[in-house]
């Protein structure tokens, strides 16, 4: 039924946009990961770039939710097929699928997030240096946490979830070497993303261990993360996306992983023909990733905190500070 | 010591709260499948009452709401199996997995149309969910030793419908074992012709068997939804209502063999997440994907090894008349 009335409106929004002589119209799609696009975090951060678009230019973007693994290449050759001349997709795991339509259509263009390992000379790709911006939110959870034990909760196990678990690790200890990081990850397939059972249950187990602020790189999984948090009368910390007003007073911070910025540059460059090919990669100097410092965690904060991660921020953009990343040798130091 | 203590009771809390959505639906499965019902929709079921108590509580603010809601929904989606397969003698295995289908689906297209969030319902803020209640004495026992730390930990804390999941079971063994309804229940499974000569009807009875786990599925997606969990999210019971049929057979379509192997299942599962990270001397950190598997693995090989012949009640999936 949904699929019939995609295909209905796609039709009517074909025959609108298909003036003649113009075969060759600026049309972006995006495809979302599973986990969905309202996931309050990683689908949901590309979705605010995307709003930011439309709202600005008022060009309509396709969109398409993948349910299943198998979706994936057959949608995207679908919105090409359907004229689609920019494709975003999100997400590690859209890579081989991508690769393989960007192949088959040099004439379109296509960007992916979290992926550096491809090359094509119609595709660009974005990868954010996480372990970074974890490290900031590391030094946030360690000056906060009472009890000396603070928690990280990772969605699946992937060598880029490893990224953020260890860069936050470093940050606990570069800012108090004596906390102790409960660590644990909700599973090894793509519903791990989507498993608020488990996630609650991990929440619970290192709360119960006496961690009282708990890091999640866990996509939609992470709203129970937060739940539990609330519940527990403990610390979160959210990710990608700011979640901050998600449960004001129980949200110390967020990793913001800015893709809605690397979706809205790729919409704007494409639709003003200056699209590049390449990756580009975006840490704290770039603007790619930071701390989220709003209203709803002010009280949070405190001032000896904020001195702490600023300066932890300097160092890492200067480079007195050289954070590990994890996916160069896959391993963590200490 | 008491610290070693108090985690096991930790751990044993956690298998209470995953098991409970496994005893509610094993004992719908064992009500069904007593009278003769395959039960293959339960994971339908639970999915549909885990959807139909977020989305009520969403709209209304009321978990009382939600769980009506939820047992409502579920009870319909019963309905229309009994229909398919007790009404129109329909194969009770397919009619089972086509609810399942049109549960995953409809759940999804229904949150989009009424929530625009992909198929989620809006997080629920704890006030709208179940409240763990504590229970009498959970205060004065604190300071006892070892009672103390099982009662206030592990038996109190706990949200209704972990209660009611609990109490269920010795309901339905008494339901099905010294009630009239339940001999007839039961002889509606082993020889419905027998039921049929003395003049009773086997169609009622089926139904009602389907109604009664219409409402415990309904129960225990709304704990799912609203009570262990905060809203619900695409496809949310993740093969729960399968484990639970796995706990019926294992359990042999006993009620307290029955409750055993959901809590085995419970105990299995809230291990994973404790052993996650956990260093082991030599070995180092155990590997998630191990950790995972265990359950499963352990299922296997207690279904494969410690089990014996299965007993199914002789006429199950089979229409009234037709012997073979």
């Amino acid at each position: 039924m949904r699929q019939l009335i995609r295909r209905v409106v796609l039709g009517l929004v074909l025959a609108v946009l298909a003036s003649p002589g113009m075969a060759l119209e600026f049309k972006p799609a995006v495809v979302y990961d599973v986990g969905t696009k309202f996931d309050k975090s990683f689908n949901e951060g590309v979705w605010n770039g995307v709003k930011k678009f439309i709202d600005e230019t008022g060009i309509a973007v396709t969109e398409f939710q993948i349910t299943n693994e198998a979706q994936r290449e057959q949608a995207m050759r679908r919105l090409v097929q359907r004229g689609a001349t920019l494709v975003i997709a999100v997400g590690f795991s859209q890579a081989d699928a991508i690769d393989a339509v960007a192949a088959d259509h040099p004439d379109r263009q296509f960007a992916i997030i979290d992926v550096f390992w491809l090359d094509r000379p119609n595709l660009r790709q974005y990868a954010f240096k996480e372990h970074e911006g974890s490290y900031l939110v590391g030094v946030a959870a360690a000056l906060a946490s009472k009890t000396g034990t603070v928690g990280f909760i990772g969605g699946m196990d992937i060598p880029l979830i490893r990224k953020f678990q260890c860069g936050y690790v470093q940050g606990v200890h570069a800012a108090r070497g004596d906390v102790t990081v409960l660590q644990a990850m909700i599973g090894t397939t793509p519903s791990a993303w989507n498993d608020p059972t488990r996630a609650t249950e991990l929440a619970r187990s290192q709360f119960d261990r006496d961690a009282d602020v708990i890091y999640h790189a866990a996509g939609a999984s992470g709203t129970a993360v937060i739940q539990t948090a609330v519940e527990a009368g403990r610390l979160a910390i959210g990710v990608d996306s700011n979640q901050n007003g998600m449960a004001p007073g129980s949200v110390l911070t967020s990793m913001l992983k800015r893709v809605d910025v690397a979706t809205y540059r790729t919409l704007v460059d494409a639709m003003n023909g200056r699209f590049t090919a390449g990756v580009n990669v975006l840490g704290l100097a770039e603007g790619g990733v930071d701390w989220a410092l709003d209203e709803h965690n002010a009280p949070l904060v405190s001032e000896e905190m904020r001195t702490s991660i600023e300066k932890a921020r300097d160092d890492i953009i200067s480079g007195a500070t050289l954070v590990h990343d994890y996916t160069t040798d896959s391993a963590c130091p200490g | 010591m008491a610290e070693t203590w108090i985690d096991l009771l930790r751990l044993l809390d956690g298998a209470l709260r995953l098991a409970t959505p496994l005893i509610l639906c094993a004992m719908a499965g064992l009500v069904s499948e007593r009278s003769g019902v395959i039960n293959i929709a339960l994971e339908g079921k639970l999915l549909t009452g885990a959807f139909a108590a977020a989305a009520a509580v969403t709209l209304t603010g009321s978990v009382a709401v939600g769980l009506a809601a939820a047992v409502c929904a579920a009870t319909m989606l019963s309905m229309v199996h009994g229909f398919a397969c007790i009404t129109h003698r329909g194969e009770q295995i397919i009619s089972g997995v086509a609810i399942n289908i049109v549960a995953a689906g409809l759940t999804v297209v229904a949150g989009n149309a009424l929530f625009r969030q992909g198929g989620h319902t809006p997080p629920l803020a704890p006030d709208d969910r179940f409240p763990a209640l504590t229970l009498p004495f959970a205060e004065t026992l604190a300071a006892v030793p070892v009672l103390g730390p099982f009662w206030g930990e592990l038996v109190s804390g706990h949200t209704l419908p972990v209660y009611l999941a609990l109490a269920s079971v010795p309901v339905i063994w008494w339901l099905v074992y010294r009630s009239r309804f339940g001999l007839r229940l039961r002889a509606a499974g082993e020889l419905p012709e027998a039921v049929e000569s003395a003049g009773v009807s086997v169609t009622v009875l089926r139904y009602r068997g389907l109604l009664i786990a219409g409402v415990l599925c309904g129960i225990a997606g709304a704990y799912l939804s609203t009570g262990h969990g905060g809203g619900f999210v695409r496809e949310m019971s993740a093969g729960k209502g399968f484990l639970a049929l796995a706990a019926l057979i294992f359990g042999r379509w006993k009620p307290w063999p029955v409750l055993f192997a959901c809590l085995l299942f419970g105990v299995l599962d809230a291990a994973a997440p404790r052993l996650h990270g956990l260093e082991v001397p030599l070995l180092g950190p155990v590997p998630v994907a191990l950790v995972s598997v265990l359950p499963y693995g352990l299922t296997v090989i207690l279904l494969a090894g410690f089990f014996g012949r299965a007993e199914a009640p002789g006429a199950l999936g089979r229409p009234p008349g037709r012997t073979g």
